[in-house]
């Protein structure tokens, strides 16, 4: 009987965990709650700051690097074609290292494997052009991350994680995004937490910066340790959020305030 | 300096009103800063931005610390000839970035 008790109180707490979740139709880009001046910044290409960053993007796009002498257009060819709807699947799984790879860490690889060139540093200029040049390419396309059988103990990890409160303040990132989106954390509205526009350009930033400099951002908020950069927790959470915004239409570059 | 975007019409009317938009990279550094190790960032930012038309100064502006990294500006002008629009910034450094733009008239 007791047994039974306890089986269905954590049935029923499975039940709320689920239900918390943000049903499809009320899901929203950071760009609904955003100001009218950001949105019209991101409207308007000649006006969006991000769109400096394609610019340098394109550029490395073309130029060749490291010991093989090669370009990415040398292989990937025009990436206006090639990599369009390439940044809505990532985070993807690479079977060599046995882990998923967010869009950062894959044209990091691109570079050590095909390349011979070292890696970009973590939120340098040149790893953020690459990345919104290609992300740009997927701009209005739906996000549709990979649901093969490998990657989904990286999902519950990153959805697991999601829901973990944690830091100082004892919040976990559902707390917020999923319970309380809409409402003001001090001045701010809590956005849902969809990432559908990275690389940002973030006013805040004065410069464009990744989901995983963002997510670093929210924990450092909450006071608790952030994860390091590409960390198999961080790419995890990159993994479950792109899982959680599938079907919205990605926006790169989104400028956020 | 290095990545710029300029935004105009490549063609427009004898006299009509065209907007010009102009983006560029730049950190606007204030030299309010402190760097990590508590001594100031030294103030890097861009002093002065010309637009001239056939050579002739149609738009100039004076930028001070305040304003945000990678300025945008944005301004009118009236199309008068076929010809160059030539736009230049300035930074602290004294190093100048120039760009031109063809517009032709009809």
């Amino acid at each position: 009987m007791r047994a039974l008790l306890l089986a269905v109180i954590a049935a029923a707490a499975g039940a709320t965990a689920v239900a918390a979740e943000i049903a499809p139709a009320d899901r929203r880009s950071g760009y609904d709650f955003a100001g009218p001046e950001s949105r019209e910044m991101q409207d308007d290409d000649a006006a969006n700051p991000g769109m400096l960053g394609v610019l340098q993007g394109e550029t490395l796009w073309a130029t060749p690097a490291g010991t093989a002498g090669r370009s990415c257009a040398d292989c990937h060819g025009d990436a206006r074609a090639g990599m369009k709807g390439v940044a809505g699947r990532y985070p993807v799984f690479e079977p060599v290292l046995g882990r998923p790879l967010d869009l950062e860490m894959r044209i990091n690889r691109c570079r050590t494997e095909h390349q011979g060139a070292a890696p970009f540093a973590w939120e340098s200029e040149d790893l953020l052009a690459l990345t919104v040049f290609v992300s740009h390419q997927s701009r209005g396309q739906a996000i549709a991350p990979g649901d093969g059988a490998e990657l989904r103990p990286f999902v519950d990890l990153g959805s697991a994680l999601f829901r973990r409160r944690q830091g100082q303040l004892n919040l976990s990132c559902s707390r917020c995004h999923d319970d309380n989106w809409g409402k003001r954390l001090a001045g701010a509205v809590i956005p849902q937490a969809h990432p559908t526009g990275y690389p940002v350009y973030r006013l805040e930033w004065q410069s464009l910066g990744s989901l995983q400099r963002r997510l670093r951002n929210c924990m450092i908020g909450v006071r608790a340790e952030p994860y390091e950069y590409g960390a198999p927790e961080a790419v995890a959470l990159e993994l479950y959020l792109m899982k959680r915004a599938r079907g919205m239409p990605l926006e790169t570059p989104a400028v956020r305030p | 300096m290095a990545r710029v975007l300029i935004n105009l019409p490549a063609r427009a009317k004898r006299g009509e009103v065209i907007e010009i938009k102009t983006l560029i990279a730049h950190v606007m550094e204030t030299g309010y800063r402190l760097g990590p190790t508590g001594v100031a960032i030294p103030r890097d930012i861009i002093q002065r931005f010309v637009c001239t038309y056939n050579g002739e100064k149609v738009f100039g502006a004076e930028l001070y610390p305040a304003i945000a990294a990678n300025p945008f500006i944005a301004f009118f002008t009236v199309a008068t000839e076929s010809g160059e629009i030539a736009f230049s910034w300035t930074d602290d450094r004294g190093q100048t970035q120039t760009e031109v733009r063809q517009i032709t008239v009809e």
